[in-house]
């Protein structure tokens, strides 16, 4: 154990932990809202809430099919993202040929209705979610004690970042898809279902907010409301990297993250703050957003 | 813009008649409320947020812009009147001026930063520095955290006027309501007016016309948040309070929502949208969480069978505007 600027490190390595972790959750939010803006032209603002179904769909499969955290971690996106699926048939397929806010609009109401609807049924507080054995416990590096959870997280995450990076900017797939964000009527003709796409791309961008409420399920518990500030948070990465890019996206959450962990440290009265002062400075600098690209 | 204005109907001297026709009568309904024995405090809180409703169209409505923050104009009035008020002891018309100023303020600022993105950008940085500001009164001495400003003096306004006294209060509130919804109306009619709604249809040609589209939106969005913070500040002496939820980001959705339901762009749509939610969450009270359950199902109602909202369907069937 060693000192940095009179304080043990510890504290500092675990608040930088901290940082990656929400950082994690940041750049897959944010990953999965550049990708349904690319292909909807919607801005889902019931991101948050899919991340909280996410959470909830892995409790309450512990809970009453006995499934443990292995098979919820992807069983839970895969059933979040169908239902994300649904609703693009139901609804946001009337919606692609008006102006973006009408998206906005009804994603915020879907967000207040799975909102109502689990408070309803369980209550506002914290549902506890236990962890399987294999990832309790922890290891001392020295410098700071590492919860084995919370390094499988960051490494996790990193992993399906990149692997999303790896399917839309390097498989046919995914060139399909962007081919798709830059003229769907092209990609039409020569014979590619692009409807079909658009379902899949917005369950997949469902599924990755999932995916990251499971993650985030055994260390901030699972609450109706968990999404709520997440998603605006989220919103404020997405001002600051902007959404023209999935690796800009990736790098501005996990940053973000970091500097988030780093002032909880530092100066803990803005940590709540400080993603939100950083979105402003970002704005009055280079108003495009750092990856460029304007709206 | 394409979606919103494609059956929208041209302003002719004939609309502005229906509108004034309009306007007198929702005057005169308001003026006799104190003698039908309708609960005043329903009323007055309505009105309020109608002025809040009207505030928030004149930006999405007129000129293109959703805020999704428009609840930190209320919020922030709240508690620069409340203060004054209960710290400061100034008088109610002080109060008032000294709230709304706040928010005039706020306005400024957070509209020179919010300015710099268009479109659905806009919604989300407005979004993100409501949510900032939340913070910052969370933790603020002066807001009082969690328990927020309570027990405000109501006082007397110009030394004459008791506002203790509900049927003052009401034509109070009401006056308040009416010379902001005056102003609004006033402005979309005007040539700033026009030329807003022209940034809204299509930017670049009203760029191309010569007009500095920045300070054209950057100055409704200051009008929009200055009264915004006149409905805030005459929120006050309604609740006798200054809270967190009004800051909150459900807030600014239920503004948004007022002004769906009623009508986007229409002038007399957020009035009617208010009344409806207020009274709904007045009505409802009792069934806890499925209130915002209900909310949200209007949102998506709304957005998939009736984006011109109750006001538009009628001026859209009698082919008038309103």
């Amino acid at each position: 154990m060693f000192e940095i600027f009179g304080i043990p490190s510890n504290a500092l390595f675990g608040q930088l932990l901290i940082g990656l972790i929400n950082g994690s959750f940041y750049a897959l939010l944010s990953l999965g809202l550049a990708v349904i803006f690319g292909m909807l032209n919607i801005i889902n603002f019931s991101h948050g809430a899919q991340y909280m179904l996410g959470a909830f769909a892995a409790y309450l499969l512990l809970q009453y099919s006995g499934l443990g955290y292995w098979p919820a971690l992807i069983v839970a996106p895969v059933l979040v993202g169908i239902t994300g699926m649904i609703v693009e048939r139901l609804m946001l397929q009337w919606l692609y040929k008006l102006d973006h806010l009408y998206g906005l609009l009804l994603t915020f109401g879907l967000a207040l209705i799975f909102e109502g609807l689990t408070r309803n049924y369980f209550g506002s507080a914290g549902l506890p979610y236990t962890l399987p054995d294999s990832l309790r416990g922890g290891q001392n590096l020295g410098f700071m004690f590492l919860p084995i959870y919370r390094g499988w997280v960051v490494i996790f995450s990193l992993i399906v970042c990149i692997g999303t990076w790896y399917l839309i900017e390097r498989t046919r797939l995914g060139a399909y898809l962007r081919a798709a964000t830059e003229n769907p009527t092209l990609v039409r003709a020569f014979g590619i279902n692009v409807p079909r796409m658009i379902t899949l791309t917005y369950g997949l961008g469902v599924g990755l907010a999932a995916l990251a409420g499971v993650l985030s399920a055994p260390i901030n518990q699972v609450r109706p409301l968990m999404g709520e500030n997440v998603i605006i948070v989220v919103f404020a990465v997405v001002v600051i990297g902007g959404m023209g890019s999935i690796m800009g996206s990736i790098i501005t959450g996990f940053a973000l993250g970091v500097i988030e962990g780093l002032t909880k440290y530092f100066y803990p009265e803005a940590s709540n703050t400080v993603v939100f002062v950083l979105m402003v400075l970002v704005l009055l600098v280079k108003p495009t957003g750092l990856t460029g690209r304007a709206a | 813009m394409t979606a919103m204005t494609d059956d929208s109907i041209p302003v002719t001297p004939r609309a502005i008649h229906d509108e004034m026709i309009a306007f007198g009568i929702m005057a005169a309904l308001l003026l006799v409320v104190p003698l039908t024995g309708i609960y005043p405090f329903f009323v007055m809180q309505a009105l309020c947020f109608a002025l809040l409703a009207c505030a928030f169209n004149l930006l999405i409505g007129y000129g293109g812009l959703l805020s999704f923050g428009h609840a930190m104009f209320l919020g922030t009035a709240g508690y620069c009147t409340a203060h004054a008020l209960k710290v400061w002891g100034v008088s109610p018309e002080l109060g008032i001026l000294v709230g709304t100023a706040g928010a005039a303020a706020l306005a400024v600022i957070t509209g020179l930063v919010a300015i710099r993105r268009q479109g659905i950008y806009f919604a989300m940085i407005t979004l993100a520095l409501s949510q900032l500001l939340f913070f910052i009164y969370l933790q603020a001495p002066f807001t009082h955290g969690e328990d927020g400003i309570q027990g405000i003096p109501q006082g007397r306004l110009f030394g004459v006027f008791n506002l203790a006294n509900p049927t003052i209060l009401y034509y109070v509130i009401l006056a308040g309501f009416l010379f902001g919804f005056l102003v609004i109306f006033r402005t979309i009619n005007s040539p700033f007016g026009e030329v807003l709604k022209a940034i809204r249809e299509n930017e670049p040609r009203a760029i191309s016309l010569g007009y500095k589209t920045d300070q054209y939106k950057l100055l409704a969005y200051i009008l929009s948040g200055t009264l915004a913070g006149l409905a805030g500040a005459l929120k006050v002496f309604v609740a006798q309070n200054a809270s967190l939820t009004d800051v909150e980001v459900a807030m600014s959705g239920q503004i948004v929502l007022m002004t769906l339901v009623g009508g986007l762009g229409t002038v007399f749509g957020p009035v009617v949208g208010a009344f409806i939610i207020v009274a709904m969450q007045q009505y409802l009270s009792g069934l806890g969480q499925w209130v915002t359950v209900i909310q949200g199902a209007v949102f998506v109602v709304c957005v998939l069978t009736f984006r011109r909202g109750i006001i538009g369907e009628v001026a859209h069937y009698f082919r008038r505007s309103l």
